[in-house]
């Protein structure tokens, strides 16, 4: 996407000295060390001062799996990703135009992994060609000369070495000397780059923040008076404010403005840090971040402040999900609200903790052992992480249901402009009536048409019944008949379709009809709806469809698949190949949500998938849809 | 126009309450098991403490034990095997004013829910657990449990169980932030009755190991203890208990013990025979979970200052 425009733009106050800038209409940047050595920030922070500009922007981080991998090796690679244009991105994109890299190894790493676009601009760390260790500089030497002999343009720059002259330790503090370049060579404001330096050390002391910026200004100079390259992305204001977080603040921005007030949690990834944000902000307001003994008491936690009162949050990632699985079963059998969020990685067993996969759909909406009916929404941006914990709230209370909400690694560390919310009173409203319970009402006394009973809460008089996980009958005694047991089950299934008769049809991008509808779910939204974009303007016929709520889904879906030819997932939950020879119609898996829809709509829907443990490129799933469309 | 009732009548009828309104149902244990002589001390306890039932809440796991809340006339919450502890904790987190009974058994607390079991220990919340200990799995019929000891013939140890019991007394004594710890036996009900009425009293994790009998598949398991009073210390203090004559008479082995010497309370834990009987240890001085986490409850106006403000921190502004 690429598309360089080769004026060169006159000279403005933006631009300070010297160079003129080549104006484009989108770059995907990505800065990349040893872990440790600052990249993430450096890129988030790029990210934030190209944001506050009004790029639009998407940002991911390049997370290895250890605290300390070894340094200097492909593995190891630790960063940050950019992409920011001039008109809003609602996706990582496909490959680098530019890749600041501290050491040729974890460059290599990007290489192999083919992030890079051919001819793409690498700004390297120039010291290790000089290293006292013979090897590490021949192996400098050897990778710099095949990334030029295959077309890189690589810029040599001495960062520690300029470092040096402001700080002692140059190995922390490299990282804003890079920003510093990235500022000069994107035509970025200084003056905002300076704030961004002083926001992302706000918790550290003045001289602190005073060292970084000096690194960011001399990074800035030294681009200025050494590098021949200068681009500019043209950025308009937004017209309303906008916030920027990445998924997994969002998800702790929408908790503590859902009004829910116990978050229980134990650490796992990519989870734990909306509960790192969480902690810091929540007892503000009087709620509680608590960290259980394991995940299994995180989620029983939970369930008892529910059953006592507001509705509760339990955050965790695919192994904790799984381990909670008998108490959510409690949880949907005794009918207790409760949110149970989902942040996906790689699976199954400990899987890939840092890579995002798509792989928990079916556990999410099938998980728990006999029929545990429960709400599965997802969110597919970082907006949706914070209203989605709103929804799940009311919809937990108001049906007496578990709401599970699947997140993933990328949307949990990716960031992404989008409006700032406006608070609304009813969002954090109290739970259900407390006052005293009516003679005679039971509290299982369940509506024939919707499944629905009135909650009692613990202190409420009049209210007492013994809640059991046991079949039990509208007054929750423990039911010997096996009618009572099917009672139970039949109304717990109404809730869900109740539910259903509620939601909306989720809207077609694209035209209504045509030879190809591309379905998905969660974060690769964005991706889906560009690469449809994309093959639309090649005059094909192709449209797609995002599912907000996988269990129940809305009504009309049907009837909107029914008017493509031919319709099709794309997902990063695997599905068998039929090019594998052992495959065949007979035997083939289908990715999570081709079976769900396969089994509830009785269309032939195919599914293409890749689980390469980072988001799928828009490019890629352009070319699927120009295969399947031949 | 009728006289209106004088208010102090109209909350005698209100708060007097009889031992019949902590009651419900007819227990479905077997004749002679021990969890009966448990749910009448803890009945007696909740009628001399004239708890609001209503704001009273039994919760448990799953095992024969478990069964206690559907039997008494509160809240009551029969959850999943081994999770009781942390379904309590959540409950008291939101809501302190409630008072919290947690009914588990050996399979229960000291296998599937043992990690439970020590952080419950560590948060210190105010709850009372009783731990019905009967050394085998009543339920499921006749496994060995964690406490059985060593040598006993069970269904899945037919060879006789092949490690040694674990001491429910001597673990939660080693776990730090411990504040109460006693052990009764359901043969002796006065004693029963005073320490469940202690624990209620304590502010804190107050955990009460009760020997009790299975008469279906260990009955025989305490009779030398049940028949021999002198295999029984009874343990006495001011801060403890102070038995009747009557019992005293009984049961001469006698100790008094200050229930703040932790190192004698380890070493009265480590007894199997005779068997300790009394509060071993209570401290009041230990930080309740509860009250270190206090957050002052949420208001709307509390959600929108600090929401507005962690949004500013993130948000960019339109052009001026």
């Amino acid at each position: 996407m690429l598309n360089a425009v080769s004026d060169h733009t006159p000279r403005d106050r933006e631009v300070p000295a010297g160079k003129p800038a080549v104006t484009l209409d989108e770059h995907i940047v990505e800065v990349v060390s040893d872990s440790g050595e600052g990249a993430q920030k450096c890129g988030q922070s790029f990210g934030s001062i190209a944001a506050k500009m009004g790029n639009g922007i998407w940002t991911v981080e390049i997370i290895p799996a250890e605290i300390q991998p070894p340094a200097r090796s492909i593995a190891g690679a630790s960063g940050s990703r950019v992409r920011f244009a001039s008109h809003p991105v609602t996706n990582v994109g496909d490959y680098a135009d530019l890749v600041v890299a501290f050491n040729e190894q974890v460059l290599l790493g990007r290489v192999e992994a083919n992030e890079l676009k051919p001819g793409c601009i690498i700004v390297l760390e120039s010291k290790w060609r000089t290293d006292p260790h013979p090897g590490i500089a021949a192996s400098y030497a050897q990778t710099h000369a095949k990334l030029v002999d295959r077309g890189y343009r690589v810029y040599e720059v001495p960062m520690e070495q300029e470092c040096l002259k402001y700080v002692a330790d140059p190995r922390r503090g490299k990282n804003m000397f890079a920003l510093g370049l990235l500022c000069s060579i994107y035509s970025l404001d200084l003056q905002m780059g300076r704030d961004q330096v002083a926001f992302a050390f706000a918790k550290k002391d003045a001289s602190v923040i005073g060292a970084n910026v000096r690194l960011l200004e001399a990074g800035h100079q030294w681009a200025e008076e050494n590098l021949d390259i200068k681009f500019r992305i043209p950025a308009s204001k937004p017209r309303e404010p906008q916030i920027v977080v990445n998924g997994n603040i969002a998800l702790g921005l929408g908790v503590l403005a859902s009004g829910m007030e116990i978050c229980a949690m134990y650490p796992i990834t990519p989870a734990t840090a909306a509960s790192h944000y969480l902690s810091d902000v929540f007892e503000d307001a009087g709620g509680l971040v608590h960290q259980a003994e394991d995940e299994i008491a995180a989620c029983c936690f939970a369930i008892g402040a529910s059953y006592a009162g507001k509705c509760a949050v339990t955050i965790t990632s695919g192994p904790g999900y799984s381990l909670k699985q008998e108490a959510i079963g409690l949880a949907v059998m005794a009918e207790i609200p409760l949110v149970v969020v989902d942040v996906q990685r790689g699976g199954p067993s400990t899987g890939q903790p840092t890579k995002a996969e798509q792989g928990d759909l079916l556990s999410a909406c099938f998980g728990s052992h006999g029929d545990a009916p429960k709400v599965v929404m997802a969110a597919a941006t970082i907006e949706d992480c914070f209203y989605s914990m709103i929804t799940a709230r009311r919809i937990a209370e108001l049906f007496n249901m578990v709401v599970v909400v699947l997140s993933d690694a990328n949307l949990a560390t990716a960031q992404q402009p989008f409006p700032r919310p406006r608070f609304d009173e009813a969002w954090p409203a109290a739970p259900t009536d407390q006052s005293r319970v009516p003679r005679g009402m039971k509290p299982y006394d369940w509506d024939a048409r919707t499944g629905l009973a009135r909650r009692f809460i613990p202190g409420q008089p009049g209210g007492m019944y013994c809640l059991t996980g046991l079949a039990h009958d509208r007054e929750s005694h423990v039911a010997y008949d096996p009618r009572s047991n099917e009672e139970g089950i039949r109304h717990r299934s109404l809730k869900l379709a109740a539910l259903q008769k509620t939601l909306k049809t989720p809207p077609v991008y694209g035209d209504e009809e045509g030879d190809l509808l591309v379905v998905g779910w969660g974060s690769t939204k964005g991706a889906i709806e560009e690469a449809v974009a994309r093959v639309r303007a090649e005059g094909k016929k192709v449209s797609s469809m995002h599912m907000k709520f996988l269990q129940p889904m809305p009504s009309g879906v049907k009837e909107a698949l029914r008017r493509f030819k031919k319709v099709m997932t794309v997902e990063n939950s695997w599905c068998d190949r039929l090019d594998d020879d052992v495959i065949d119609d007979d035997n083939r898996r289908f990715s999570n949500l081709a079976w769900l829809m396969r089994a509830r709509y009785l269309v032939d829907i195919d599914c293409w998938s890749e689980v390469m443990g980072q988001p799928t490129k828009p490019g890629t799933i352009a070319q699927i849809i120009r295969e399947k469309l031949q | 126009m009728a006289e209106p009732m004088p208010v102090c009548l109209l909350r005698l009828e209100d708060e007097n309450h009889g031992l019949e309104d902590y009651q419900r149902g007819v227990p479905r244990w077997c004749t002679g098991c021990g969890d009966n002589a448990i749910l009448a001390a803890v009945q007696r306890v909740c009628r001399s403490e004239q708890v609001a039932p209503e704001k009273t809440v039994f919760i448990s796991g799953i095992g024969c034990s478990s069964r206690f809340p559907h039997y008494m006339n509160a809240y009551g919450f029969h959850g999943i095997h081994g999770r009781a502890l942390p379904v309590a904790e959540g409950l008291k987190m939101i809501r302190p004013d409630l008072h919290v009974f947690v009914s588990t058994g050996d399979g229960d607390c000291c296998s599937i829910g043992t990690a439970h079991w020590i952080h419950a220990i560590r948060y210190n919340m105010d709850m009372t657990v009783v731990l019905h200990d009967n050394q085998i799995y009543g339920l499921t019929k006749m496994q060995a449990s964690p406490t059985s000891p060593r040598g006993l013939k069970t269904k899945t140890s037919p060879r006789g169980a092949y490690l040694e019991a674990l001491n429910p007394l001597t673990v939660t004594l080693g776990v730090p932030n411990i504040s109460f710890v006693a052990q009764g036996v359901d043969w002796i009900p006065e004693i029963l009755h005073d320490l469940i009425s202690l624990a209620f009293q304590h502010k804190g994790f107050s955990f009460v190991r009760v020997l009790q009998r299975c008469p279906e598949y260990l009955p025989e398991a305490f009779d030398p203890w049940v028949k021999d009073p002198a295999r029984t210390l009874l343990l006495t203090h001011k801060d403890g208990i102070e038995p009747s004559p009557g019992l005293t008479k009984t049961y001469r082995n006698q100790e008094v013990h200050d229930p703040l010497n932790i190192d004698r309370a380890r070493e009265i834990a480590s007894m199997s025979d005779p068997i300790p009987v009394g509060v071993l240890y209570r401290n009041r001085d230990v930080p309740r979970y509860e009250d270190t986490r206090d957050t002052k409850r949420y208001t709307p106006d509390a959600i929108q200052h600090v929401l507005e403000r962690e949004l500013d921190k993130f948000t960019i502004w339109p052009a001026d």
